[in-house]
């Protein structure tokens, strides 16, 4: 394992740290906790917002803190879900007494955590309600089974979310429309590389020099489906089409795109990947309303990327529009 | 046989020990399957659970199994803190009130501990979690008069075994789908250092 870090077991404190430092005026960290908050918050009037999950998938969540989206983000540690008490603290943290509102990605390890918060903070009086983010079409969707992953279309959540917080909304409001982001977003990644847990020391998964692994995850597990390697031409319309036959789309429609890297593919290769993804939704009629191309939501050092499309309706326009002053998605 | 305060201390020293020696083989487990932390996050737990449970003084069984879930459930994080926290808070609860533990008590509220996981994990037999051995330790108990450390040990080695048979339908592993078939559960492995570890005690008591 090469990386640059001082101990396996304390990297998720040590980039915290580093975290806050490089946005003093902007974020706090809570005492004794993993949490990064807005400094000023709790903000009075204002429903309180919080992500987090496993630490691996930076900028998310804590990048999202700031004025629009976050209000607080919990970190874990490296691909594990935060505990129970931390993310009560950040709830409590927030509450100005208009209720907190929790975007969490469905993991099974990550529901039940949440979930185990707001019911502590429920018997304490304040008001929690969440959103449960599952994007990933690589998986099958099944009430019977632990059902899809929340990958990269979380960030639009907490982007939508955010701004509708940001606008005064209730909880109630927020929760509508952050449910119908979810309604609306579907994403697809692959990988080229896999990726090392610090702690663990060695990679996840092993994969040749000609191959590609298609339906990958964020937490360095194994994709669906592995092959040889593909033109960028031919991964973008894999993945593409894997969403688009997820979700009905009309000509006219608009969506926003968002090209992800999972964290050590060169822009370049995502910009040639969002090329032929316009292409393909031109040849559909459907029309990109915004597209994003970067790193928004990694996998540690993975090689690879997700294709994320959402729906856009005009309320969603506007909120996805809307001033957001996070570090990691300035707007 | 009755499990004392010093016998349920000692059950977790020695729970720690197998999870801390077994640390990587447990995330080698998760690996083809999962995320490849699971031995990470039970070796990160396992130890504040010793390093809570051997300062303290405790007056009876339940008070013991509170810290150890309390700190399991602060500490551990991903699906396993929760679940191994909720399995030992509804033991916990269950014998509320016992100084020592006799063996139809720890039957029961072993039995407590499988349906509070269910309820909270949403899942049950045969999905390929660590209620794969639980639960088939609880119904051998059931089946009993007194504890025996042998059969209890065979029991759950051969659940976890079971296990490598079975499709994921939750947690991590069930992304996997008909790939999940051939590799043990982690969170079965674990569960059968503990019940291994209960079958030492038990052993050294008898
Ligand atoms: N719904 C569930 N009910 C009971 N046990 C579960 C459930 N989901 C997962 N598990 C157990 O948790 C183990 C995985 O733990 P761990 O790797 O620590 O967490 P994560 O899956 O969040 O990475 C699995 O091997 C399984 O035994
Ligand atoms: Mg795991």
């Amino acid at each position: 394992m090469k990386k640059i870090i001082n101990d396996p077991n304390h990297v998720v404190q040590d980039m915290i740290k580093g975290m806050v430092m490089a946005n003093p005026k902007t974020v706090k960290q809570l005492e004794d906790t993993l949490i990064i908050a807005r400094s000023e918050a709790p903000i009075a009037n204002k429903v309180g917002l919080v992500s987090g999950g496993g630490s691996g998938h930076e900028p998310a969540h804590a990048g999202y803190v700031g004025k629009g989206m976050l209000d607080a983000a919990v970190a874990g540690e490296v691909f594990t879900s935060p505990t129970p008490d931390q993310v009560l603290e950040a709830i409590k943290a927030l509450d100005s007494g208009k209720g907190v509102f929790l975007v969490i990605k469905n993991y099974t390890g990550d529901v039940l955590n949440f979930e185990m918060a707001q019911e502590l903070a429920e018997a304490e009086g304040i008001k929690v309600e969440k959103v449960v983010v599952n994007d990933d079409v690589a998986v099958e969707d099944s009430s019977f089974t632990t059902g899809r992953r929340g990958i990269a279309g979380t960030v639009f959540v907490h982007k939508i979310a955010g701004a509708k917080a940001e606008s005064g909304a209730s909880l109630e409001e927020v929760k509508a429309v952050a449910d119908r982001v979810v309604k609306n977003v579907r994403s697809m990644g692959m990988a080229l590389t896999p990726c090392t847990v610090p702690a663990a020391g060695r990679p996840s998964f092993q994969l040749d020099e000609n191959e590609m692994e298609i339906g990958i995850g964020i937490h360095g597990e194994p994709g669906i489906e592995r092959k040889s390697i593909a033109t960028a031409d031919e991964i973008a319309t894999e993945l593409t089409n894997k969403v688009l036959e997820d979700i009905e789309f009309s000509i006219g429609d608009d969506v926003a795109v968002m090209v992800n890297g999972l964290g050590s593919t060169p822009e370049m290769e995502l910009y040639i990947l969002n090329s032929k993804v316009h292409e393909i939704l031109n040849e559909k009629g459907i029309n990109v309303y915004k597209t994003f191309v970067g790193e928004y939501m990694t996998s540690l050092e993975m090689a690879g990327c997700s294709v994320t499309l959402l729906k856009l309706d005009e309320e969603l326009k506007v909120l996805l529009d809307a001033e957001s002053l996070a570090p990691a998605f300035l707007n | 046989m009755e499990l004392q305060v010093k016998d349920i201390i000692q059950w977790f020293e020695l729970t720690n020990e197998k999870i801390q020696a077994n640390k990587d083989y447990l995330t080698s487990l998760d690996q083809p399957i999962g995320d490849g932390d699971h031995g990470i996050n039970m070796a990160r737990g396992f130890k504040e659970v010793v390093n809570k449970i051997s300062t303290q003084d405790y007056e009876n069984v339940a008070d013991v199994l509170k810290d150890v879930a309390m700190t399991l459930m602060s500490k551990v994080g991903g699906a396993s803190g929760p679940i191994f926290g909720t399995a030992f808070l509804k033991l916990s609860i269950a014998v509320k009130g016992s100084d020592s533990l006799n063996f139809e008590t720890f039957t029961k509220g072993l039995e407590e501990a499988v349906n509070g996981v269910k309820q909270r994990g949403k899942a049950t037999e045969g999905e390929k979690t660590m209620i794969d051995v639980w639960s088939p330790v609880v119904d051998y108990l059931k089946s009993e008069k007194d504890f025996q450390g042998d059969q209890i040990r065979k029991t759950a080695k051969q659940a976890m075994e079971n296990t490598k048979e079975i499709m994921a339908t939750k947690g991590r592993a069930s992304y996997f789908k008909e790939k999940s078939i051939g590799h043990i559960d982690p969170g079965a492995a674990s569960s059968f250092y503990i019940f291994e570890a209960l079958a030492e005690v038990i052993k050294g008591g008898n």
